[in-house]
């Protein structure tokens, strides 16, 4: 698979990063040399293995549904760009 | 010189008050000063001169735990309460942590001293110590190579004896690689070992925190400090921690060592070869056995590898948003413009790269063939390692293909990635994995790695003292 200046963009933008246009001839070139080398798992014969998505045979644990956590918002909220009334603020997104 | 001394001799050298840990500690703090090496993100002189004079106040009382007092270098990607947490990006440049990694937590709990936070490539994610925001840090055998990476700050500092230990985490072979590159021991534990709560995530499956010390009776002692379940990461084992130093001197007569064929073919550089098979010579000699094994799915743990860590990458990093903390552009004009600015200054090359290999990968129509497939080499591989364990006890070969190579002379990412091949596999099997120096090549140190079985760190801790007995490559250092 080769992707294409604009398949870039695309995915850049569902990742939320920008590229420059002066940039984008670069990043296309790199990730199609990496895309090369993700292209060779096609080619192993994977058999009936079973996807291993851990390395440990464990299960999730569970816990009783209680609070643990202290209350740290204000601490949160310390070291955020922009807070006001005890929410973080961004850009108006419904005027 | 103090800081000539291994871990085990400085504790004791505190317990019959040869020194104290402020002597100890402003010792070390003149020496990081005093460094060219660029291993430092942040150093926390005052904490440390606080943290030391009440460590001494308790080795004074007596009540001391065996670590009390002794200095240390953290990571820059373990939270640390009130002290900036970087991760070696721009993102998190001025992200002065809230709280404490369990990890930092647990060292603070002996009253061990934090000298600062280490140098890295950002996020973890490197193999020279390149991609950091704070520049490379420089080998200290010679300061025009890389240090390896990506806990390359860690690696150099314990090299160059600015600090007696250093923490480190392995996703892929980032405490082996600059362990072996910079000619110190590294240790990179079974996935579960060391909790993450607290430890910034690059890929959560793979990431494992383990101690870098020069001798591997420190790091034995250090991973005593660092093991453990915790209930605050859902991944931690809930196993029993064994005094790690209590087997150190079992004989080796008898050991099954397997040399993975896969791992001497095209590719290792003369030198480095020369120099693990010589140590495996020495293990013969001590009364080890040696097998030649096959990993047949080891060569696919490069391209399984940059999918799987980058598609975790990218969810996790999803979380770096310019909304609740780290970098924020400035103006944002829209909630879009915020994200994408925000992220776009605040990530750094590789980063950025990871991430969009990982939104491709996990894309819709792209799911099977990438992530999925992944998974299921990544299958492949752990049972290749099931197999070889069942005929022997420890699997050695080479660490990195060379030597610390030239800073600034791989461009290119994927020849980086293609370095990272003898590492891999450790980490997506999930198993314990170690460094140690064997060995010159050129002048640039090069390490020996030793594999072992899941929660076998008491054998590969005993396989690498019982080496450093009867060796003194570990006791060479580039400073006096």
């Amino acid at each position: 698979m080769s992707l294409d200046n604009n398949k870039v963009k695309e995915i850049a933008f569902l990742a939320r990063l920008s590229i420059e246009d002066s940039e984008l001839e670069q990043s296309t070139k790199e990730l199609n040399n990496i895309l090369g080398l993700m292209d060779q798992l096609g080619e192993i014969d994977t058999g009936g293995a079973e996807p291993m998505a851990h390395p440990l045979e464990m299960s999730q644990r569970l816990r009783d549904d209680q609070v643990t956590e202290k209350d740290l918002s204000e601490e949160f909220q310390e070291i955020a760009p922009k807070t006001g009334s005890n929410h973080f603020l961004v850009p108006t997104v419904i005027e | 010189m103090m800081h000539n001394l291994t871990i085990a001799e400085q504790i004791k050298g505190l317990k019959n008050r040869d020194f104290s840990s402020l002597e100890l500690t402003q010792h070390y703090l003149n020496r990081i000063d005093d460094s060219k090496l660029n291993a430092f993100i942040s150093v926390t002189s005052e904490q440390a001169i606080t943290q030391a004079k009440l460590a001494d106040s308790i080795l004074a009382k007596g009540n001391a735990t065996s670590l009390t007092g002794i200095p240390y270098a953290h990571k820059d990607i373990f939270c640390t309460k009130g002290v900036k947490t970087s991760a070696g990006s721009k993102m998190l440049d001025s992200f002065i942590s809230p709280y404490d990694a369990t990890l930092s937590e647990k060292l603070n709990s002996q009253n061990m001293v934090m000298l600062g936070k280490t140098n890295m490539d950002e996020f973890a994610m490197g193999s020279s110590n390149e991609n950091s925001y704070y520049g490379p840090v420089k080998n200290p055998w010679d300061t025009k190579k890389v240090p390896g990476g990506s806990s390359g700050g860690s690696a150099a500092a314990v090299a160059s004896h600015i600090s007696p230990f250093a923490t480190g985490t392995d996703t892929g072979g980032s405490i082996r690689q600059p362990a072996s590159l910079c000619g110190i021991t590294g240790l990179k534990p079974t996935y579960g070992r060391i909790s993450r709560y607290g430890m910034i995530a690059y890929a959560s499956s793979l990431d494992q925190a383990g101690p870098m010390t020069r001798t591997a009776e420190d790091s034995a002692i250090i991973l005593n400090a660092m093991a453990g379940f915790d209930t605050k990461d859902s991944t931690s084992a809930n196993k029993l921690v064994p005094d790690y130093t209590k087997n150190l001197s079992k004989s080796l007569k008898g050991l099954k060592i397997g040399l993975p064929k896969e791992y001497f073919s095209e590719g290792l550089d003369k030198g480095v070869e020369k120099v693990v098979m010589k140590a495996i010579n020495d293990y013969e000699s001590m009364g080890a056995e040696i097998i030649e094994v096959s990993l047949p799915n080891s060569i696919h743990a490069i391209p399984a590898y940059y999918i799987v860590a980058p598609c975790e990458c990218s969810s996790n990093l999803s979380r770096f948003d310019g909304v609740r903390y780290g970098y924020r552009c400035d103006d944002p004009k829209d909630l879009n413009d915020l994200y994408l600015r925000s992220r776009s200054e605040g990530f750094g090359d590789e980063v950025k790269r990871r991430i969009m290999i990982g939104a491709y990968a996990l894309s819709a129509g792209y799911y099977d063939a990438y992530y999925l497939k992944a998974q299921k080499v990544r299958q492949l591989i752990s049972e290749d390692f099931k197999k070889v364990f069942k005929e022997v006890d420890v699997v050695m070969g080479p660490v990195s293909p060379t030597a610390a190579f030239d800073l600034g002379s791989v461009k290119d990412p994927v020849s980086m990635y293609l370095a990272d091949i003898y590492t891999l596999s450790v980490n997506l099997a999930g198993l314990p994995g170690m460094s140690i120096p064997a060995g010159f090549s050129d002048n640039l140190p090069v390490g020996l790695q030793l594999i072992g079985d899941h929660w076998s760190e008491e054998l590969l801790l005993n396989t690498a003292h019982q080496f450093q007995l009867k060796t003194d490559w570990h006791h060479l250092s580039p400073v006096d």
